[in-house]
């Protein structure tokens, strides 16, 4: 399924390491994401977590916590470090950047990042982006 | 002939014969400062373990472990160069071949031979000093041997045990104390007039002997033992020169040493008239090849009986033994008693020995103090003194004998508080710990130039308070101000969000009574927070009792543990604990618990908090598992919350024949009543049903042991990383009494901690110790116990189960789908093996060999 869409309500991410997207899936109302809390989305085989910060901006990310490998992104706690809204895995308390999926605490390991995807909201729709593939939803 | 030059360089040799405390320093210095590694050091040591800490022996009774009381870090005998043989003792030394033989046979070459073989616990040639019931107070053994016996007898008889310690010094108050502290009646007895008639004057012990008697010990002085009378091998009675005989069970032996010589002697090494090793200043004995230190060493025409020289002495041979010029600077006798409750000290010239000296006194019997200045005829120089019932000023003191006092000596000796002590800066080079040689200067030095922030570090740092610890309030006073002067602040801000540390954040949140985290971040912080100030914030709010903790806003604070009630484990899906208050459970409750874990394919496990641990739930699965929990009866455990977790208990007197009180409803009462209670760490109860303790109490935040008359509360242990035993509150409270201290306890805790202080830190880190908390608790010294009572009111009656509560509310349920698109979906990315009979997450080797994996449940998601 292929929408319209308006511009992301944020500005676009220096290092965003998704390509553009190809296909948008339609996911949930926006209601269904508490404000500065995450939803895991099922997209075919990909589990995309979707969070919605304080001020009502929508960043997706890939769900799986490279740490750990479950997953889990999508139960972290949202919040702020400095200006970057941030999640931190609920797993062992990596943190990382929202708008880019730099991981900005390691806690000590090396650090590795997170995949984000585009999102949106479409007349109270969630639609997440997914790069060269049919979601198949 | 310096064997010095002789040596290869290369391949040195030192022996340490002994290994104690001092043996311990030495080899400390020796891999500090041989950088080069030309020296390798063995230790030859008696003792089955590594050098502890002696002069910390006591707090073996209140519970530490042997592992405790291990000095420094245990990683030095695991360098190359050192060698510790342990349960070996050294029976010869031959000076010409230049190599000891142990008992075990063994034959160990030097060429520089360190004697530091300590002291034998004297024993007077009293008849009867062999008995069973008849012990020295040395070792750990010779502890653990004390402890083993009073704790046997205790269970035998049905009346109190009796002890006696021979000899009212130092070492026998601090015995006295500990028998004292084993619920056995004890009495000290001494053949001087006055009790520690070494260190105070005939005014000072009299003053320690009403502070004694207050302890309920009973003091006998001027009392000559004749012998010991034994009933069928045992001790039963002492029997003395003059005046009644006492009925004793248990005697110890505290009247001095006698320096372990026997090596020197039999290899024809001069010893001192009284005994001793007898070097000259640098530490070394005739032969220049061989070296004493220690309470062995006989230096300056005595023996040493404290470790603070000791060490000193260490430092001189390996100085010496690496090129350098050290000589032994005269020794600091000056002691402190370590017995809760008795402040004794004494410094410098204590008894005016020095020509002219002038002597400031102040006595106050009824308060029980006794404080003597000695000073320099023109009243300035500080020489030496006493101090009974109140030595806070020992700390200040000691570094300044020798020193002008400036200002009246009297301001010193008066009470703490009453605004005149003076704040006398103490120059750079006096020392401030004197058991390990600590300056005033390198204090300073640590805060300025090696960046320590407070005293734990600056301990590691300088040693400074490492050994005795009386020296502590002194470091830290020197810390505080040196961390002002450099403009240093401390910071105990949370996180980058809010510069308040967690009790300051608790006292706005209650005092202004907000009730959400947008409010409380716009007052008091900045940004939208994060995973260290959020679950903070939820945890302050719900001991605050501001309803459900998945409310509003208050959901987005949680961890997901808090999140979804349940606990993260490491693929990704949670366990399920039920709460079974006191470890009680009926045959029902258990078949419930059995189906369910057998109907959703969960793996069980029994936790250490006596109670069944579930695993494998998905988090679409957790409230048709909680439906059929909260149908058969069960409550949430909390076990994923910072929370009461359990209060874990044995069978006690209904069923055990040894329990004096009845343990598990005691501990299912408290379970009842703390049960949802958020702290700022998760909180364990324990209650043993007799002095057994097969509850374990003392791991535990709260321990509670029963005795023949009540209840003894203990508080601040744990288990986990460092474990420690719970120290004692109260004794003997009945059951309302009881309750309400841990009532007050649990919620100074909660309101006063920092994030993730578990008890046994706090208590340790709360200004003036478990004494200040008691204080609180008991005494109401803050005037908060109403204030703290009235929160644990609120506490027992705001309490719901937060699982019913949630499986009532369709809106709190919409959590827990797996998707937001796709609820009931299982997380495909969850795979499990079989193992014993239950399943296990696959590894990621299992997962890519498909084959082995087993679907997680069977049971079909009803919603
Ligand atoms: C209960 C108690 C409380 C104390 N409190 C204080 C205090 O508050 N302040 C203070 O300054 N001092 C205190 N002391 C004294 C202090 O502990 C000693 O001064 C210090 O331990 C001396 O150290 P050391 O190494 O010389 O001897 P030790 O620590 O006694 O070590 C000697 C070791 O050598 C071993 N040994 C002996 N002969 C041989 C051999 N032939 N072969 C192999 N091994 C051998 C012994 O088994 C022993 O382990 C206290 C002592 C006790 C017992
Ligand atoms: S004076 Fe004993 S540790 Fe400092």
């Amino acid at each position: 399924m292929t929408v319209e869409l308006s511009a992301p309500a944020h500005d676009a991410p220096e290092l965003s390491v998704a390509p553009e997207p190809e296909t948008w899936a339609a996911v949930c109302a926006v209601e269904e994401i508490l404000p500065e809390r995450g939803v895991a989305a099922l997209l075919g085989d990909i589990q995309v977590a979707i969070f919605r910060t304080h001020d009502g901006v929508l960043f997706a990310t890939t769900n799986r916590d490279p740490y750990s490998g479950a997953m889990v992104m999508s139960r972290g706690i949202v919040g702020t470090r400095g200006a970057a809204p941030t999640v931190a895995s609920p797993m062992h308390k990596q943190v990382f950047d929202l708008r880019d999926g730099r991981c900005l605490d390691a806690m000590g390991q090396a650090a590795v990042g997170l995949m984000t995807y585009a999102v949106a909201e479409c007349g109270g729709v969630v639609h997440v982006g997914l790069p060269g593939r049919n979601p198949g939803s | 002939m310096d064997l010095m030059d002789t040596v290869n360089p290369t391949t040195g040799r030192v022996v340490v014969v002994g290994g104690g405390m001092v043996a311990r320093r030495l080899v400390d210095a020796l891999r500090a400062r041989d950088e080069e590694g030309r020296w390798a050091i063995t230790v030859l040591a008696e003792e089955p373990r590594a050098p502890y800490d002696r002069v910390a022996l006591t707090s073996y009774f209140s519970g530490r472990d042997p592992e405790d009381l291990e000095l420094g870090d245990p990683g030095l005998w695991d360098d190359p160069l050192v060698t510790l043989r342990r349960s070996d003792t050294v029976v010869s030394v031959d000076r010409d071949a230049r190599t000891v033989t142990t008992a075990r046979g063994a034959v160990f070459p030097y060429d520089h031979l360190v004697l530091a073989t300590g002291s034998y616990a004297a024993v007077p040639p009293v008849p009867g000093k062999d008995l069973r019931g008849a012990f020295v107070y040395r070792t750990i053994d010779d502890v653990a041997d004390l402890r083993g016996y009073v704790e046997s007898l205790r269970d035998r008889l049905d009346r109190p045990v009796r002890g006696a310690v021979v000899g009212g010094g130092l070492l026998g108050l601090e015995a006295a104390g500990a028998l004292q502290a084993l619920g056995v009646a004890s009495t000290v007895v001494e053949f001087a007039p006055r009790l520690m008639p070494i260190q105070v004057d005939e005014g000072g012990g009299e003053a320690l002997r009403r502070l004694i008697e207050q302890l309920g010990v009973t003091v006998r002085t001027g009392a000559a033992t004749a012998r010991i009378v034994g009933r069928q091998g045992v001790v039963s009675r002492m029997e003395f020169t003059e005046g009644r005989p006492l009925d004793v069970d248990v005697v110890i032996f505290a009247v001095g040493v006698r320096p372990r010589d026997e090596l020197a002697r039999a290899c024809g090494l001069p010893v001192g008239e009284r005994g001793g090793v007898v070097v000259d200043a640098t530490c070394r004995t005739e032969d220049r090849a061989v070296w004493a230190v220690g309470e062995v060493a006989n230096i300056e025409g005595r023996c040493l009986g404290l470790v603070a020289p000791g060490y000193t002495m260490a430092e001189i041979v390996v100085d010496r033994i690496l090129g350098g010029e050290g000589t032994f600077p005269g020794a600091d006798l000056s002691t402190k008693l370590k017995l809760l409750g008795v402040d004794v000290a004494s410094f410098g010239d204590a008894f005016a020995a020095a020509p002219g000296s002038l002597e400031v006194v102040v006595s106050d019997p009824v308060a029980g103090v006794y404080k003597k200045l000695v000073m320099s005829d023109d009243a300035k120089t500080l020489r030496g003194g006493i101090l009974v019932g109140d030595a806070s000023a020992y700390a200040a003191l000691r570094p300044m004998v020798g020193r002008p006092l400036g200002g009246d000596p009297m301001a010193y000796l008066l009470p703490e508080g009453t605004g005149a002590t003076p704040e006398g800066e103490l120059p750079d080079e006096a020392t401030v710990c004197s058991c390990n040689a600590v300056t005033a200067g390198r204090v300073r030095c640590a805060v300025r130039e090696d960046g320590c922030t407070d005293v734990a570090g600056v301990s590691a740092c300088t040693r400074a308070g490492t050994s005795c610890g009386s020296c502590l309030p002194l470091v830290k006073r020197l810390v505080t101000t040196e961390l002002t002067r450099s403009g240093i602040t401390v910071s105990t801000a949370l996180c980058e969000h809010f510069e308040l540390s967690r009790a300051q954040l608790f006292d706005v949140v209650r005092v202004q009574g907000l009730t959400t985290f947008s409010e409380i971040v716009a007052r008091h912080g900045r940004g939208r927070g994060c995973d260290i100030c959020k679950p903070v914030i939820a945890s302050i709010l719900a001991s605050l009792d501001t309803g459900h903790i998945l409310d509003g806003e208050q959901a987005t604070l949680q961890d997901t543990n808090d999140h979804v009630l349940a606990n993260l484990q490491k693929d990704g899906s949670y366990s399920v604990v039920p709460r079974i208050p006191g470890g009680e459970v009926t045959p029902e409750g258990l078949i419930a618990i059995g189906k369910v874990a057998k109907d959703f394919g969960l793996y069980t496990k029994i936790t250490g908090g006596q109670r069944i641990d579930l695993f494998g739930a998905r988090i679409e699965q957790l409230p048709a598992i909680w439906r059929r929990l909260v149908d058969a009866g069960f409550e949430s455990g909390h076990a994923y919350g910072k929370a009461l977790r359990t209060v874990k208990s044995c069978v006690g007197s209904t069923w055990c024949r040894f329990g004096v009180q009845d343990s598990v409803a005691l501990a299912i009462a408290l379970e009842l009543r703390y049960r949802g209670l958020r702290s700022p760490h998760k909180l364990k109860l324990g209650v043993s049903g007799c002095a057994r303790e097969c509850a374990e109490a003392r791991g535990k935040d709260v321990g509670v042991i029963a005795t023949e008359s009540g209840w003894n509360l203990y508080v601040g242990g744990n288990g986990g990383f460092t474990p420690r035993h719970a120290v004692l509150l109260a004794e003997d409270l009945d059951t309302p009494t009881l309750v309400s201290a841990i009532d007050r306890f649990l919620m100074y805790y909660v309101r006063t901690a920092d994030r993730l202080q578990r008890t046994a830190a706090w208590v340790a880190d709360h200004e003036g110790g478990v004494e200040a908390i008691r204080a609180v608790i008991l005494e109401d010294s803050l005037g908060i116990r109403a204030d703290l009572d009235a929160a644990m009111e609120r506490h027992v009656e705001a309490y719901e189960d937060e699982w019913a509560a949630v499986l009532a509310d369709p809106e709190k349920l919409r959590r827990f789908g797996s998707f937001v698109n796709a609820p009931e979906t299982a997380d495909p990315s969850l795979a499990y093996v079989p193992e014993r009979g239950q399943v296990r997450p696959a590894t990621p080797r299992e997962r890519e060999s498909r084959s082995v994996l087993v679907a997680g449940t069977t049971l079909e998601v009803r919603r």
